[in-house]
């Protein structure tokens, strides 16, 4: 199967995965999104890695895996505590500051 | 199907011991200022979990200055020894870069960092709470804000002393910044210096809901643009099939050489080079907070703690212009014609949309924060000069701004009232009368941002458009100029408003700081005084730091 067909995937998924960022109300599901954007990323890097025949995009998969797995401690942290303070996650609502 | 498949099977039928692998070679004294940094704050760790609460504020302090003191003595060791010119060189494997601008910066990073450490730690501004001193930081980030965890928190007299290896991490991550050589690095050292920032914005003692909106905020888009700029790293590398910066750069340059037949659609695709480059300028005009991606540096600057507002509007333009510079100047040189016009639009709105929104601004602190943006802007004009004139006046910039920057949001932690910090511009009225030296220095500071002659800020913005101008890009400068003047009229406005107006019955009061904050003012004003004044020295050292290796 040609690999090109995997990059179109990787495509379409970090494309959903920014328009969920852009539509979506819910910080949770906002960072969903954000994670998704990453694994679309990670697919492209390992199709580019088997086209090009050597492993540095496998390798890097695995740092951004790590990274993801940093940013969820982090962004759940801070999701979690305004949540407690305000009782909706909604970032519509997170507005006291004038544009 | 046929040579791609062939290069690499899935099975091997070798059962004998595979190759022994070379251990890399990495050059720790070459590294030692960012290790040296990066190890303190795993010490600061190790204090959190072991030292008695009593004493760890004593032990991080201490820890945080002589750290960053060591690692700056690393810095000027290093360029002593001809590392910033004759012996430029790529250290460990490749994978960071060791020469005068990334020398320059990391020297820069740790001096602001250093005096960012003495605004974090300041304890005489709050009154005290049940006795003990406290800090801007929250007694504990986690309990919710009025509630009867927090209270508890607050009358046992706890202190976020996490904040000090926090700190340390975000600079650690921002001395690799712009000194990575290949993309991976780079994206690595954004993510290490990103997400203490992000925590660090959550933690303000008074105000919380603001402090944690902006962290949020902060977080999203943070993490949005990382994204962006992962995939464009992806696109890199299926169009180069590397990573590295040389590497991508030769490709860039020699065009479609010697290309596998068989990756003909990737290797070598410009739009795989056009896409993957502009998502990755995205992610780095972020972070520098260029206007259009300028959304988030208005609510983060005015809802973090002010410490944290002062270090990261300083030390995060450092880095992340440093990495842009590299960026453009030695992965990119070669697509020079396709990113200097999209460079030219940026930095015209954002010049001109820093200064205008600034002026109808009625917060002190959203005003620093639009008055970053335009001067976003200014530093652009010189990295797109494209010269080595560009690369030291962008320097030098970056020195001046930052200490002027870090001045004046420590100058604005001592404007108080019962609320904590008085940031409402109205509240400012008047401060001339009440208290002259504070709102001198402050005078000081904006006439530095205004770019009035003898002070810093002069000097920064001289070189850059002189180094615009002279790469052919006038109309740049002429529009550099005219928001230049947009951005006096608020900053003027503002010292007219605190000496040429009554001051308010019930205005607020200025605090009297610890040694502490009034270090980290008078090294501001001595900056932009010495800068302004006598630039020559460092115009010259920023000169000799202008060259990037490849």
């Amino acid at each position: 199967m040609n690999p090109v067909y995997y990059l179109y995937l990787a495509a379409l998924l970090f494309t959903i995965g920014a328009a969920g960022v852009l539509i979506r109300r819910n910080a949770i599901v906002v960072f969903m999104c954000i994670e998704l954007m990453l694994n679309a990323c990670n697919l492209a890097f390992v199709t580019f890695s088997r086209m090009h025949g050597n492993l540095d995009g496998q390798i890097i998969a695995f740092f951004t895996m790590v990274v993801a797995a940093a940013e969820v401690v982090v962004g759940l942290a801070i999701i979690v505590s305004i949540f407690r303070t305000r009782h909706t996650a909604s970032v519509d609502d997170a507005s006291l500051m004038k544009l | 199907m046929s040579s791609v498949a062939s290069v690499h099977s899935l099975w091997t039928v070798a059962a004998g011991a595979p190759d022994r692998i070379p251990a890399p070679r990495i050059e720790y004294a070459q590294l030692s200022p960012t290790l040296i940094v990066l190890g303190a704050a795993v010490v600061g760790i190790v204090i959190e979990a072991f030292l008695p609460r009593r004493s760890r504020y004593y032990a991080q302090l201490l820890l945080s200055v002589v750290s960053l003191a060591a690692a700056f003595a690393a810095v000027i060791g290093l360029a002593a020894g001809g590392f910033g010119s004759s012996k430029a060189h790529l250290a460990a494997m490749g994978a960071i870069a060791v020469d005068g601008p990334a020398l320059f910066l990391q020297g820069t990073i740790l001096l602001v960092s250093l005096i960012a450490v003495f605004t974090f730690a300041e304890r005489r501004l709050d009154p005290a709470a049940h006795g003990n001193r406290v800090d801007s930081f929250a007694a504990q980030p986690a309990a919710v804000p009025g509630g009867t965890a927090e209270q508890a928190a607050v009358k046992a007299g706890f202190t976020t002393t996490e904040v000090f290896p926090i700190l340390l991490f975000a600079v650690g991550g921002m001395l690799i910044f712009p000194a990575a050589n290949d993309l991976l690095t780079l994206f690595i050292a954004l993510e290490v210096f990103s997400l203490p920032l992000y925590i660090l914005c959550a933690l303000a003692r008074r105000q919380r809901l603001l402090s944690q909106e902006s962290a949020v905020k902060y977080f999203l888009l943070g993490a949005f643009s990382s994204a962006f700029l992962l995939f464009g790293v992806a696109l890199l590398y299926g169009y180069a099939g590397t990573v590295t910066y040389a590497g991508i750069a030769e490709v860039v340059s020699d065009g479609a050489k010697q290309i596998d037949p068989a990756l003909a659609g990737t290797m070598g695709n410009d739009a795989l080079l056009l896409i993957g480059g502009a998502l990755l300028l995205m992610g780095l005009l972020f972070k520098v907070g260029a206007v259009p991606f300028h959304m988030w540096t208005p609510d983060v600057y005015q809802g973090a703690p002010t410490p944290v507002t002062g270090f990261m509007a300083a030390a995060t333009k450092v880095a992340a212009f440093g990495a842009l510079l590299r960026l453009l100047y030695v992965v990119l040189p070669g697509m020079r014609w396709d990113w200097r016009p999209v460079m030219w639009g940026v930095a015209i709105i954002t010049m001109l949309g820093g200064a205008i929104i600034a002026i109808t601004q009625t917060d002190i602190k959203r005003l620093l924060a639009y008055s970053s943006i335009a001067h976003a802007g200014f530093i652009l004009a010189g990295v797109i000069a494209a010269s080595r004139d560009g690369i030291s006046s962008v320097l030098f910039y970056l020195a001046a701004y930052s200490f002027v920057t870090l001045g004046a949001f420590a100058v604005v932690t001592l404007v108080r009232d019962a609320g904590g910090e008085a940031t409402h511009l109205s509240k400012w009225a008047g401060l001339g009368r009440r208290s002259p030296l504070v709102a001198a220095v402050f005078a000081v500071f904006l006439l530095a941002f205004a770019g009035i002659p003898l002070t810093s800020g002069f000097a920064g913005k001289f070189a850059v458009f002189k180094a615009a101008a002279e790469s052919g890009a006038g109309w740049l400068v002429v529009v550099g100029v005219i928001s230049s003047a947009i951005a006096a009229f608020f900053y003027i406005r503002v010292i007219v408003l605190m000496f040429f107006s009554e001051p308010k019955t019930d205005g607020p009061t200025v605090a009297v700081p610890s040694a502490l904050t009034s270090t980290a003012i008078a090294v501001g004003v001595a900056a932009t005084l010495v800068l302004g004044l006598a630039p020559q020295y460092f115009l010259d050292l920023a000169g000799q730091a202008g060259v990037f290796i490849r």
